[in-house]
């Protein structure tokens, strides 16, 4: 596993800008839980709670021409990739102003302008997604990769290894990024992995790979870039595995029969928040006052997103029907 | 062959299935195919044999044997701008490529509020009566015909086999085109100067009184067999090659059931809970009191397809079954 990142070069704005994006994701949650406990975000809730410097690290490291396939734990990946909090809490309420005009909900977040194709809640089926849309890049001559995040439990998956197989076979554009959380709900790796080395899988399929600490932002986006530079320079795909925590259950009916008190609040002393914020309070690129100041921001955001959803219409049983089918042609 | 006609040309439907693929590849750089052993082998059915060569094997790319991961990059690469046209070897390997299809080409335009549009068409072999037995041999169209999102065509004639995948590269949505086996050297003349046919009809192929026979794919054939065989003896059957198996031609098959008042389906599928049961239905919501007698249907038998010769005919739809069937349809008269 790659060392700890330090602080050098890392500019006071840069930093703020990284503990603010993981605070607005850490907040939009915790709202979110507590919506779903008043009954106005309904169905499946899965929470990235602590796994936020993965998001937002990898994003740091792609532009505008890429694409983004996750999960359906994904409200991290969307809010750091730009959808609007507003749109994604409609989107949780099943507004129809929300990303998915309410239609997806908490695991179907989409938004096409900004390169965010879902939100897939098949396990391993968002990454042959990401093969396609790195193909489509090379064969239309354009710039950009694919990158999809997907967790250690897609790794059982035979999408996975088909995927990643097709990718380096290919040497496609596709930054493949495992969020090893080390639990597939609850079934913890060991349980379900007869090799559980994951980054050794990607190597087998020829590709270079990296481990890094999922709890370190600066670690994650510094390992990000490198792979995407390697990418971009046509060297083929790049596989990232994020080591990671997930400290809330996973998803509200989940009782964590599976795992000790003890071990989750060991993560948590190295939490994504706190990590980062001890780091740079020490070399003086941030105090108390500047965290209270994002927490501050991210609440407000919040407290508009949710008023926003809140105010917004269902869409009308009329349009059930719509987009079955596509309504422009091809 | 009318040798009056410029364009008529006598082709096999393979050709004809060839014909189409080349011309896509010709006229539009986003077109690409992608599946198993379709460049350096040329095709499992020889459908892509010389494409390799004219196009490259940036636009003909060969897969590992991998149903679910070049399906659901075909369903990527659709998303990305391009038309890609994924060939699975056949309809039992599709069943790999099942989660793709079906959680994502057919669900993601509705479940994104209509931001993800997936225009890739899916080209698949299907059916029975070469001897390939019970995972090489079935009809899984009717299942396929089931999923919304999807459309679903199923050629029968050369001028189809031609002019069926211009019209689904020009659709937005995923259309999935099921090729029968034993019709890849059907030879026939290519009637239509165009080289895209609509894909929204059905289309009546012999006219008759007496009744309406609901086909489609290579049953088609068995059927207008089975209308030769009745006509000296004067029953006449309508012949309706369904052509699109999803959306169904609802308004063609209730006007031919109003002229005729019975009804006969005849479909290589499984007969429970399969697409003659959905046929049959519509009719029975849509023409109830047009009917003169029971709607009936010849289907294959609930059976794995068998690979000895007589076991595999024993279980599929014939023609001399058919005609048995319209036959006694006819005697119900009083």
């Amino acid at each position: 596993m790659k060392a700890p990142a330090a602080t050098g070069g890392l500019t006071r704005e840069h930093a703020l800008g990284l503990l603010g994006q993981m605070l607005r994701i850490r907040q939009f949650e915790d709202r979110c839980a507590e919506l779903y406990t008043k009954e106005k975000i309904r169905g499946f809730l899965h929470l990235y709670n602590g796994e936020e410097a993965v998001a937002v690290g990898v994003m740091q490291a792609l532009g505008p021409e890429d694409a983004v396939v996750a999960t359906y734990r994904e409200h991290g990946h969307a809010l750091a990739r730009g959808v609007p909090m507003s749109a994604l809490m409609a989107e949780m309420y099943g507004k129809r102003t929300g990303s998915s005009m309410g239609r997806g909900g908490s695991m179907h977040v989409f938004d096409v302008a900004r390169g965010f194709y879902g939100g897939n809640a098949i396990v391993g089926g968002c990454l042959p997604i990401a093969i396609g849309l790195a193909l489509a890049r090379r064969l239309g001559g354009r710039p950009g990769l694919a990158t999809c995040f997907f967790g250690e439990g897609a790794v059982a998956e035979g999408e996975f290894h088909e995927s990643l197989n097709l990718a380096a076979l290919w040497r496609l554009p596709v930054l493949f990024v495992c969020e090893n959380n080390l639990y597939a709900m609850g079934t913890a790796l060991a349980r379900s992995e007869s090799v559980t080395d994951i980054r050794a899988k990607a190597v087998a399929y020829g590709m270079p790979a990296e481990s890094v600490d999922g709890m370190d932002v600066l670690a994650v986006e510094s390992t990000a870039r490198q792979a995407v530079a390697a990418i971009h320079n046509g060297g083929g795909p790049r596989f990232l595995e994020c080591r990671t925590y997930r400290f809330r259950a996973h998803s509200m009916f989940d009782a964590q029969l599976y795992r000790d008190r003890a071990e989750i609040e060991e993560w948590r002393k190295r939490g994504p928040l706190i990590t980062l914020t001890t780091r740079c309070k020490a070399a003086g690129l941030m105090t108390e006052e500047d965290f209270q100041g994002l927490l501050r921001a991210a609440d407000a955001e919040v407290d508009a997103a949710v008023a926003f959803a809140e105010d917004s219409d269902f869409e009308p049983v009329e349009t059930l029907h719509r987009f079955v089918y596509a309504e422009q042609s091809a | 062959m009318n040798p009056a006609t410029d364009d008529a040309r006598c082709l096999s439907y393979r050709e004809a299935l060839r014909e189409g693929l080349r011309e896509a590849l010709s006229t539009d750089s986003r077109v690409f195919l992608m599946g198993e052993d379709i460049g350096r082998y040329g095709g499992c059915y020889a459908v892509t044999k010389p494409l390799l060569a004219e196009f490259g094997e940036e636009r003909v790319r060969d897969t590992p044997l991998s149903e679910s991961a070049f399906v659901g990059a075909g369903i990527g690469a659709a998303l990305g701008g391009m038309r890609p046209i994924v060939e699975i070897m056949t309809v039992n390997f599709s069943l790999l490529a099942l989660d793709q299809i079906l959680n994502n080409a057919a669900t993601l335009c509705h479940m994104s509020g209509g931001q993800c549009p997936v225009p890739l068409v899916i080209r698949m072999a299907t059916g029975a009566g070469r001897q390939l037995a019970a995972q090489h041999s079935h009809s899984f169209e009717g299942w396929y015909a089931h999923i919304p999102g999807l459309r679903i065509v199923a050629p029968a004639t050369i001028d189809d086999a031609r002019g069926m995948l211009a019209a689904a590269l020009r659709s937005p949505d995923p259309v999935l085109i099921f090729e029968h086996i034993a019709l890849l050297n059907l030879e026939g003349e290519l009637t239509g100067g165009e080289a895209v046919v609509d894909i929204d009809h059905a289309a009546i192929r012999r006219p008759g009184r007496d009744i309406t026979v609901l086909t489609y794919g290579a049953s088609l054939y068995k059927c207008l067999d089975a209308a030769r065989q009745l006509a000296a003896g004067g029953i006449e059957l309508e012949v309706v090659d369904l052509r699109t198996l999803r959306p169904l031609d609802d308004a063609l098959i209730m006007e031919s059931v109003r002229r005729t008042h019975r009804v006969l389906i005849v479909d290589e599928g499984w007969r429970s809970g399969g697409l003659s049961a959905e046929l049959g239905m519509r009719v029975v919501e849509q023409a109830f009191f047009e009917l003169d007698a029971p709607i009936a249907r010849v289907c294959t038998a609930e059976v794995p397809i068998p690979y000895p010769k007589h076991l595999e005919d024993a279980a599929l739809p014939s023609a001399a079954g058919i005609a048995a069937a319209a036959r006694a349809m006819v005697r119900r008269e009083p």
